[in-house]
């Protein structure tokens, strides 16, 4: 039964992709026009227009794109023009270098606003007030103070993927059930020991799910940072493909883009896989 | 013989003395080599030893070259005084050679036995010709710094930038430059307050909002090249085929790069002496170029006064037409600019020197309409412009669709003078009081000999004596201007903005 519950879904997923195709090719066919009938050397000027081509790529177009990033990753053109695989690099390890700060400084403040109470009244309104900022509004103020363009988007990530990381260790540190610390209180253990075997533990599958939704906010805003600065990574490879007015490399890179942030996604669902526990 | 001989060249007498060393002279050498002669007699036949040839002709010669060094010594056949960095790159050579041999014996015996292009590859393996001459030849002081970022718009205006660096123009004057694409000029401006940008492609009236605060922190800034003249556009959605006349553009939406650009003032002036008001009348908003294409085709703009090539490529994507270029409106006017702070250039003299003449040797080299069509294909890969060819051959070269059926030839379409006159940055400040960018009383002229270095371009390029049409600075660094028919004297600023109906003072 479960069986073919799986194989029916992907039947459908495979219907609904090829549906999408054919739409698609649909739609740019519509788009293209008859040969205008002009002068031959207006003509030569004006490239693919006078042919009445759509400014709109196929499908199959799209497809080799994509294909020819695959297949050649890692190229290196000089600083404007760099492979797939190097620019994603460089949006993993911004992404990376934010989130990790991020996570060393949540998590403990997390656990700190969690176990005390006059913590969590204190430092309640400045996370109110900081949570809701949209991450690339810090942007031209880290440019002007940090005055390093490649900081101000670790920044960037590291402003926004705090807050999901800190309310949710704070959710999970005050949610650990009472007994389970008074049985520790009652065997005399100390905070420390509390804090790192028993709320830890208890509190970690809420921990990881804050890390899942900061990671995949990072993702998110990386690519809307790089746009913005420029230089390198997959934000500016949109950035540079856009320029050149190219949908086929724009939407090649959405591809990527898609395909990166839900790799990053599947890495912590099996981390807070390995840590969920049934009460 | 002599100093300006190759010195990889076994067949050719280098220095002064023997060549084995022992005698003060060919003569001594000869008469010693003869048996022993003695020198004091002047009249000896010997004496016309040395205007014989002292070795086998050249044409029997087994002298074998390397493709570098036939490149060093065919232009060594033709080596005159006169090329002064050719000279000293052969002297450097030649005393290279002097330090490792001592006498010419022992360089020619060596360089028979190994053959040339062995015996400059072992050489080049310990000491490292190339660096040492590059060093010598475009320093004449050390650099302090040789490894440089500058920041540049993918836009044709940046041509010479552009250009320098697959042309191989940094290299030539010793500098490791990397230049880096830019989304627009708010993060150019951005990153080179912040040092990320050595020297950044700037619009012309970003040095002086810089150095007067507008719209930014102030900072002494300084603008030692134009980087074009001309090269702009007013481009119209095709559905305003008709409305040709600006009388028509009542309630238009345009789009301009940035606000302190000649783009903006430019359509400013445009439209007002048209009787629009562009402030109340039209809208004007910021966009960066690559988006205008695609606001046009979205209808979200009725035109835009833009820098190339996103006017050819409207037309080329099939969704506008080019109403005028700028050219039209003012003939020869500056657009966009090479600057570095001020700081830049105190804290690094020879550095900036050595940048400055391979931005003023690339835009010599693009103002000759000879080279167009190879700068327009060296300037199109992703790295630089990332456009494609036909569209900037279009721009470079003036032979150009006009987006209605016709073909038109303008070969001034866009041009390279880099001499950063002080009248323009007098125009430019006019503009930014009329419109009221700046208020109050501005002293024109002082801004404009501290921001934009005429006098430094001046002697600059006296010496380099460049080619193409302007390779010659000017006499003076004040012009008249004559826009729209209406003249422009910049001893009389103030009279200039006091004279416009349109104006925001």
């Amino acid at each position: 039964m479960k069986a073919s519950l799986r194989i029916r879904s992907i039947i459908l997923s495979i219907v609904l992709f090829a549906a999408f195709i054919v739409v698609w090719q649909l739609y740019v066919q519509s788009q293209t026009g008859p040969a205008v009938n002009m002068d031959p050397e207006y003509a030569k000027l004006m490239g693919a227009t006078a042919k009445g081509a759509s400014a709109m790529p196929g499908p199959l177009e799209v497809g080799k794109a994509i294909w020819n990033h695959i297949i050649n990753p890692f190229y290196d053109n000089g600083p404007n023009d760099k492979g797939i695989g190097i620019q994603l690099a460089y949006s993993l390890g911004r992404v990376m270098a934010g989130f990790l700060l991020a996570a060393v400084v949540a998590i403990p403040l997390g656990f700190l606003i969690g176990m005390s109470p006059v913590f969590q009244g204190a430092l309640d309104p400045f996370v109110q007030i900081l949570k809701p900022v949209s991450p690339l509004a810090w942007m031209p103020l880290a440019l002007y103070t940090i005055k390093d363009s490649g900081l101000s988007s670790i920044f960037v990530i590291f402003i926004c993927s705090i807050w999901p990381m800190l309310i949710n260790t704070a959710f999970g540190v005050a949610g650990v059930r009472r007994e389970w610390l008074n049985v520790a209180r009652t065997l005399e253990v100390s905070p420390l020991r509390t804090a790192w075997k028993v709320i830890l533990p208890a509190a970690s599958p809420t921990i990881l799910t804050g890390m899942r939704i900061s990671i995949g906010i990072a993702w998110l805003v990386i690519v809307a940072a790089e746009m913005l600065v420029g230089g390198t990574g997959i934000g500016y490879f949109v950035w540079n493909e856009w320029n050149n007015l190219s949908i086929t490399g724009v939407i090649s890179a959405i591809f990527f883009i898609g395909v990166m942030g839900m790799l990053l996604d599947q890495i912590l669902a099996r981390a807070s896989h390995a840590v969920a526990y049934a009460e | 013989m002599g100093a300006l001989s190759d010195p990889f060249n076994p067949d050719q007498l280098l220095w002064e003395g023997c060549p084995c060393g022992l005698h003060a002279s060919m003569r001594e050498h000869q008469l010693a080599s003869m048996g022993g002669s003695d020198p004091r007699f002047p009249d000896s036949r010997f004496y016309s030893i040395e205007n014989n040839p002292p070795v086998k002709a050249a044409e029997e010669s087994t002298y074998e070259r390397t493709p570098d060094a036939v490149a060093t010594s065919d232009a060594a056949d033709e080596l005159t005084w006169d090329d002064q960095d050719a000279v000293l790159a052969r002297c450097v050579e030649s005393a290279v050679m002097k330090g490792i041999f001592g006498t010419d014996m022992n360089r020619r015996n060596f360089l028979r036995a190994v053959g040339t292009s062995t015996a400059l590859a072992a050489i080049s393996q310990f000491i490292p010709l190339d660096k040492v001459k590059a060093a010598i030849v475009d320093a004449k002081g050390p650099l302090e710094k040789k490894k440089l970022n500058v920041g540049f718009v993918p836009i044709t205006c940046a041509t010479p930038i552009i250009m320098a660096h697959p042309m191989g123009f940094y290299k030539k004057y010793g500098l490791d430059v990397d230049i880096i694409k830019t989304a627009g000029w708010a993060v150019s401006r951005d990153k080179s307050l912040s040092g990320e940008y050595d020297a950044a492609h700037m619009l012309t009236p970003m040095p002086l909002a810089i150095t007067v605060g507008a719209g930014s922190v102030a900072k002494p800034w300084t603008m030692p090249a134009v980087e074009n003249i001309n090269g702009q556009a007013i481009t119209l959605h095709l559905k305003h085929k008709d409305k040709n006349d600006p009388k028509m553009w009542k309630g238009f939406k345009f789009a301009v790069p940035f606000e302190y650009s000649m783009h903006n003032f430019l359509l400013r002036y445009y439209v007002a002496e048209a009787g629009l008001d562009p402030d109340k009348d039209i809208q004007i908003r910021v966009l960066p170029p690559p988006e205008m294409v695609a606001n046009l085709r979205a209808d979200n703009v009725d035109g835009y006064l833009s820098p190339d090539p996103f006017n050819q490529r409207a037309v080329y994507d099939g969704v506008g037409f080019l109403h005028k270029l700028t050219k039209d409106i003012w003939p020869g006017h500056p657009c966009c600019a090479f600057a570095a702070s001020k700081a830049f250039i105190d804290d690094n003299p020879n550095t900036f020197l050595a940048l400055f003449k391979s931005i003023l040797d690339a835009t010599a080299f693009a103002s000759d309409k000879a080279n167009r069509k190879d700068i327009s294909k060296a300037i199109a890969p992703k790295n630089y412009l990332n456009q494609p060819v036909t569209v900037l051959e279009q721009v470079l070269t003036g032979r150009y669709a006009d987006g209605l059926g016709n073909v038109k030839n303008v070969p001034d379409r866009i041009d390279f003078d880099p001499f950063p006159y002080h009248s323009m940055a007098v125009w430019i400040l006019t503009q930014m009081k009329r419109w009221g960018y700046v208020k109050g009383d501005i002293k024109y002229k002082d801004i404009a000999e501290q921001v934009y270095l005429a006098t430094d371009a001046k002697a600059v390029m006296t010496e380099m004596k460049l080619g193409g049409p302007y390779g010659k600075p000017p006499e003076s660094t004040y012009q008249k201007y004559t826009i729209m028919g209406k003249t422009f004297d910049p001893a009389k600023p103030e009279d200039y903005v006091n004279s416009f109906a349109i104006k925001r003072t």
